[in-house]
């Protein structure tokens, strides 16, 4: 091993301890946090009593759910049973490494331990565990991979309702990641790079050159198709737990419960960061390009930003939970298939021909097509919220065969 | 149609989606900073919003004399009239000729909380009290005996009065 690659491999191990820790401590302290949102919502106090404020509710409930009996289902399949709850808690802890938290920090070392040899690093060292450049596409590939942990947890525990919870997570799990694929599609098309570290570049170009506003209808099916992608309300149907019990975690007790709570919760972050990366400009603090250079200070400031961004949608996340009830099932799958799947296709459709048009005309300045992309985005948005947005029922498979039968009836009658 | 099923005529002009989140969450963005209506109840037994009522009807409570004897004399109108049938009553009378209980014990688990025995009491003896805090570690404890209803300090209740019915 080269002294290089040995410091390579130190600040990553240093790196993985950090995220890997902060992203637990933080999904603990979710759980915490929902709690104290729905109860500020519903004008209650929340938990307050274990620590001050309720803030070692997480570790007692940590403490109960290690101490709890581990329950198997009879005639439940021992192996994937027990290997669910791993199977959803890895991808979206493995999610975390690929975030780029920060701005890249100027390292430098150059030391020798005993026995170990000489570590030496030196140049940027990127503020992501793994500054991976396939970038989004390994969210997406990774992502996917949560469905079986939910849907084999499902299967395994031998109870109708978590089959059925574990059947409407598949499906739903994987019809959205169609939304959300296209969804990606305009962020590629504009920045032409699926690195997360190139995309936040793009976006640093101008002041405020965020993606949210130019692909304005891209962020918001990332978003619905993000939230059905984490199972929260309002599409929190695998766990409905008004028909289902609690859908495919049913059966699950203690630890392994907690498993598909820190799977949920760490699935949110990622989804959040995710968000504040292609759309909010990652760690870009707006309005300044003092953050782009590199520097400690930097790296600090632009780490703040992040939190905060990414704090802002797990709020968001909770405020919907708290706001919206739960889709049914029927208009879920019509939602993704009817309304956020052909949205997001014209909307790339309609991207590219933009893109292309600007090329052609000649207008190649990056301030140029951020301005006409915003101008088409605001007018479509305002199109597909206010003025379709009306007196339009997302309808079922059953609804519609009815209706069609209703009309079919009436032409024969006339 | 089947029987029985009803259909619901939606206002489907109005329906909107994304418009209506928003106010929803306008609306729980607000009651965020709403004080609680919650009690912190262990802490806190009423607030503004909560009291107890004068009128409430909990567990029994035997008022005494200054002596400190019950009042009872043994009458026999509350066991006669308990419609629970909860109160054990054993009279005896002491060498002046005054009865006085030699048991008397209510059951508070066959109680219905009526308030009859405080209504028909003559000497005032036997009152309900305003009081809800009865949790005990076993069974047993729940059967009060003389002795244990004139130790209970809590106030008393003022029962319901037909010719004032609001209680104002």
């Amino acid at each position: 091993m080269t002294p290089e690659f040995k410091g390579f491999l130190l600040v990553t191990v240093i790196k993985m301890i950090v995220v890997f820790t902060v992203v637990m401590v933080g999904v603990a302290l979710l759980t915490l946090m929902e709690r104290k949102v729905s109860a500020w919502m519903q004008i209650r106090l929340g938990p307050n009593r274990v620590g001050f404020w309720g803030l070692l509710q997480p570790a007692a409930d940590g403490v109960k759910n290690i101490i709890k009996e581990e329950t198997l289902p009879a005639r439940a399949n021992p192996v994937i049973f027990t290997l669910a709850p791993a199977l959803a808690f890895v991808p979206a802890l493995t999610l975390s490494a690929i975030i780029p938290w920060a701005a890249p920090l100027p390292l430098r070392f150059d030391f020798t331990l005993p026995g170990l040899g000489r570590f030496v690093h030196d140049g940027l060292a990127p503020m992501a565990v793994a500054d991976v450049p396939v970038g989004f596409l390994f969210i997406i590939a990774i992502s996917s991979l949560g469905v079986y942990g939910i849907s084999l947890a499902g299967w395994s525990s031998n109870s109708k309702y978590a089959l059925l919870g574990g059947l409407r997570a598949s499906a739903q799990m994987i019809s959205y990641e169609v939304a959300m694929g296209l969804a990606l599609v305009p962020v590629l098309l504009l920045t032409g790079n699926v690195a997360l570290g190139e995309i936040i570049r793009a976006q640093q170009q101008i002041a405020f050159g965020w993606f949210i506003l130019p692909l304005f209808i891209a962020f918001y099916t990332f978003l619905v198709s993000g939230f059905a992608e984490t199972n929260r309300l309002p599409f929190d149907l695998p766990e409905a737990e008004s028909e289902l019990i609690t859908g495919y975690h049913t059966e699950y007790s203690a630890m392994k419960f907690s498993m598909f709570f820190i799977a949920e919760y760490a699935n949110m972050v990622t989804v959040s960061a995710m968000v504040s990366v292609l759309f909010l400009g990652g760690w870009d603090i707006p309005f300044t390009h003092w953050d782009e250079q590199p520097g400690l200070l930097q790296t600090v400031a632009t780490g703040g930003m992040m939190f905060l961004k990414t704090f802002f949608w797990l709020f968001f996340f909770m405020w919907i939970r708290w706001t919206l009830p739960r889709f049914r099932y029927d208009q879920l799958m019509a939602l993704g298939w009817k309304v956020l799947m052909p949205i997001g296709l014209a909307y790339v459709m309609l991207v590219a021909t933009a893109l292309w048009a600007l090329d052609a005309l000649g207008v190649a300045g990056w301030t140029g097509r951020l301005a006409v992309l915003t101008g088409i985005n605001l007018a479509l948005g305002y199109v597909i919220f206010v003025v379709l947005d009306r007196g339009l029922v997302i309808r079922g498979a059953r609804d519609r065969s009815a209706a069609v039968r209703a009309r079919a009836g009436a032409r024969q009658a006339a | 149609m089947a029987i029985g099923v009803k259909v619901m005529k939606r206002p489907e002009r109005e329906v909107s989606y994304v418009r209506a989140t928003l106010r929803g969450m306008a609306l729980t963005f607000k009651k965020m900073f709403e004080p609680p209506v919650t009690m912190e109840y262990p802490e806190q037994k009423s607030t503004e919003r909560w009291t107890i009522s004068p009128r409430w009807r909990g567990t029994h409570r035997m008022l005494t004399d200054e002596q400190g004897r019950a009042k009872c004399v043994a009458c026999g109108l509350c066991p006669q009239i308990c419609p629970a049938n909860c109160i054990k009553l054993v009279p005896g009378e002491d060498e002046d000729g005054n009865r006085y209980p030699l048991i008397y014990e209510i059951d508070e688990f066959r109680c219905v909380f009526c308030g009859y025995c405080q209504e028909v009491c003559p000497e005032e003896a036997i009152h309900v009290g305003v009081h809800y805090e009865n949790a005990e570690y076993s069974r047993d404890r729940f059967v009060y005996d003389l002795e244990r209803l004139c130790a209970q300090t809590h106030p008393v209740s003022t029962l319901w009065d037909p010719t004032d019915p609001r209680g104002e």
